[in-house]
């Protein structure tokens, strides 16, 4: 591999390694803050990526759709925690498990219901619908960078939000003990509702941004729950920095691993979560 | 933690035992039900066991949609006898395959069990009924060892072997001039067996295959091995994808700027049913198959118009093979005037069978497998258009199987 060709690999594993973060990072959020394990993570990428393309349809602009597409989804996120994960702060993760993987299951059905089983596709936007050549053969697509640096700005804000302003305050507050949180007078249910809310919008707009880029198709959402849920692990379950590097870590290991070692490149990022663990039994940034 | 652990398995082992119990009454009756006679009157049953639910749910319904005209096309009755379907989800989930069958055969008593698509379920299908003798027809599944090194005289396919679509294009990228390819697929049974079909073709006539790549199923992130076909910059690539992965790497395929520079050629499942979600990018992909929409021969077209028809929507490939799984039970069924206890006398009218298909008129190879026409396509505004045959009668090789060495 000569060194342009190391840089490109590099660039593509930053990137998928972004957009890790960005599904993740909503995981993280809602188990770091409410307890609670978060099976329909996945289901709720796949809404998102179905709401964007119904959406484009009616609007006609992929921007548009995509505001329009945020909004529902955290209001489906508002629903759910009201009416069902509401029930569950008490409860054992395994009550949990076994609720959300019931909403992947209603999710999915909804979604044939609605859409049938065709794989459909969202055009990339007309105003960055072109490549960057990089080599004579090569060229890199500007929306895949777009989607870096959308990414990338979603960290800091959302750094910003957690560690710098007095909503964040709060929410570090709830996370480290909620009983003591809410006898100040904070309103933890609203919290809860807030935070479980921005999760699902998060995991949403991870697939409205991807569904340019990939094709809408029922199950979309299985394949990255699991992945998902490697990054939450290695970064330390709750850690939005450790999110972010573990996704990064994963992203790079997947792009490399599979060029360099092809045979192992399916194990590779599994491999790495052991190794972290061996290492950092309670992942890279876990909360003592 | 310890308690709740205990309470709940002991809730859990209550439930379970209920479920079992209930279970088990309602098969006592199912099978005193179906048990009470089968004599001619009764109508022959055929149990779908395809997936109607998942990633492949399209597909399952699509050859549920093809049966069901050929049956309604001959009066609702194959060979004289009403034909009653049951139907079953097997959730394309192979750990369940053998289960699901049995429920089939054992449960629902089935004259003919169809299924499925996925090669691993089909599989666990072929097993159940080398047990029980039961007549089994794969309307999709290319899985090569159904009708090669675990071919069975009681298991036809209507389709194709995963070898059988693509083995015809290393001939087509030879004649091209194209003479070091890179190969890229899922590493999956279809994906690998489709590659090697290719090769096999490919490398006999003196072509090289500059590498290999391997995708984990069902991953679709492709960017790094686009960068890494780029930097080896081969005369063309072959690849095997079907569904949300195709139009995905389709897509990827053109973004990455490879289109223009890199020939895209293609198992034919490429490019079916993916076309409209990948749009420009799949402008000019060369893909083999035994089947087009377009193809231009009478059969095909009345069929298509009454598929429309009836189901309001385009026929495509898995509703060909779905109507031919029926069009061939016809003809055995026929053979034996509806008589299924004359199973022998059935399979060799199978076997000798001419399926006049919307494909183009195929026959039965000695391993039960369809001896076909493979056509050369390329997409032009969005359709696959067919510009040749890449292979006339083409029968799979069906490596291991007795029935084909003698």
């Amino acid at each position: 591999m000569d060194f342009t060709f190391f840089l490109i690999q590099a660039l593509n594993g930053v990137q998928y390694g972004l957009l890790l973060f960005l599904i993740a990072s909503g995981l993280t959020l809602i188990f770091g803050i409410m307890h609670v394990i978060n099976l329909a993570h996945g289901a709720f990428y796949m809404v998102g990526a179905y709401l964007v393309w119904s959406l484009t349809g009616v609007f006609d602009s992929f921007v548009v759709a995509i505001l329009a597409s945020i909004v529902c989804a955290a209001a489906l996120g508002w629903v759910i925690e009201r009416f069902l994960v509401i029930h569950l702060y008490n409860r054992d993760h395994l009550d949990q498990v076994l609720l959300t993987y019931g909403l992947i299951l209603v999710l999915n059905e909804v979604q044939r219901m609605m859409f049938g089983s065709d794989v459909h596709s969202v055009a990339v936007p007309e105003a960055v619908r072109y490549s960057i050549p990089l080599t004579d053969m090569m060229s890199y697509p500007v929306y895949r960078l777009l989607l870096a640096g959308i990414c990338l700005a979603l960290a800091v804000a959302m750094y910003w939000i957690i560690q710098r302003t007095r909503l964040g305050m709060w929410i570090r507050a709830g996370a480290a003990n909620r009983e003591m949180t809410a006898s100040l007078g904070i309103d933890i249910r609203r919290l809860n509702a807030l935070v479980f809310a921005a999760g699902t919008a998060l995991a949403a707009f991870a697939g409205m941004i991807a569904a340019p880029l990939s094709s809408v198709y029922p199950g979309m959402g299985d394949n990255v729950i699991i992945i998902s849920f490697v990054v939450v692990v290695i970064g330390g379950i709750g850690s939005v920095k450790g999110a972010f590097l573990g996704a990064l870590a994963i992203g790079l290991t997947d792009t490399f691993g599979r060029v360099l070692l092809p045979e192992m490149s399916s194990v590779m990022v599994y491999a790495l979560m052991a190794a972290v663990l061996l290492w950092k039994p309670n992942g890279l940034f876990a909360r003592a | 933690m310890t308690t709740f652990k205990t309470s709940f398995s002991r809730r859990a082992a209550v439930k379970a035992a209920m479920a079992f119990g209930v279970g088990l009454a309602a098969a006592g009756a199912m099978t005193a039900t179906t048990s009470t006679g089968a004599n001619a009157a009764d109508p022959v049953k055929v149990g779908l066991m395809l997936p109607y639910s998942g990633t492949y749910a399209a597909l399952g319904e699509a050859i549920t949609n093809g049966f069901n005209l050929a049956v309604e096309e001959s009066g609702g009755k194959l060979g004289g006898r009403d034909i009653s379907t049951v139907k079953l989800d097997d959730e394309s989930d192979p750990g369940k395959a053998v289960q699901n069958a049995n429920k089939m055969i054992k449960g629902e008593n089935v004259d003919l069990l169809v299924g499925t698509v996925h090669s691993g379920v089909a599989m666990g299908m072929v097993r159940a009924v080398k047990d029980s003798g039961t007549l089994m027809m794969i309307p999709n599944a290319g899985a090569g060892p159904a009708t090669g090194q675990l071919c069975s005289e009681n298991v036809f396919r209507t389709s194709f072997s995963n070898w059988q679509p693509a083995y015809p294009m290393g001939d087509v990228a030879y004649d091209k001039g194209y003479r070091n390819v890179v190969t890229m697929t899922w590493k999956y049974g279809a994906g690998e067996e489709a590659v090697a079909g290719f090769k096999e073709a490919f490398t006999k006539r003196g072509g090289k295959i500059a590498q290999e790549i391997y995708v984990p199923f069902p991953n679709v992130e492709f960017q790094a091995n686009l960068t890494e076909i780029a930097s080896l910059k081969p005369d063309a690539v072959f690849v095997f994808f079907a569904g949300g992965g195709a139009v995905k790497f389709v897509k990827d395929y053109a973004a990455a700027g490879l289109k223009g520079s890199v020939p895209l050629l293609g198992s034919g499942f490429l490019t079916e049913g993916t076309l409209q979600a990948q749009g420009d990018a799949a402008e000019g992909i060369l893909t083999t198959l035994h089947y087009a929409d377009t193809l231009d021969n009478p059969k095909n077209k009345a069929f298509r118009d009454a598929y429309k028809a009836k189901f309001g929507k385009e026929a495509d490939i898995y509703a060909v093979q779905g109507y031919d799984t029926a069009q061939l039970f016809q003809i055995g069924l026929e053979a034996v005037g509806g008589d299924m206890a004359r199973k022998d006398e059935l399979i060799k009218a199978m076997e000798q069978a001419k399926i006049n298909s919307p494909r183009g008129d195929f026959t039965i190879s000695a391993a039960h497998n369809p001896v076909q026409d493979i056509y050369l396509r390329e997409v032009r505004n969005g359709e696959n258009v067919v510009i040749g045959v890449a292979a006339e009668d083409l029968s799979d090789p069906a490596p291991g199987c007795k029935m084909a060495t003698n």
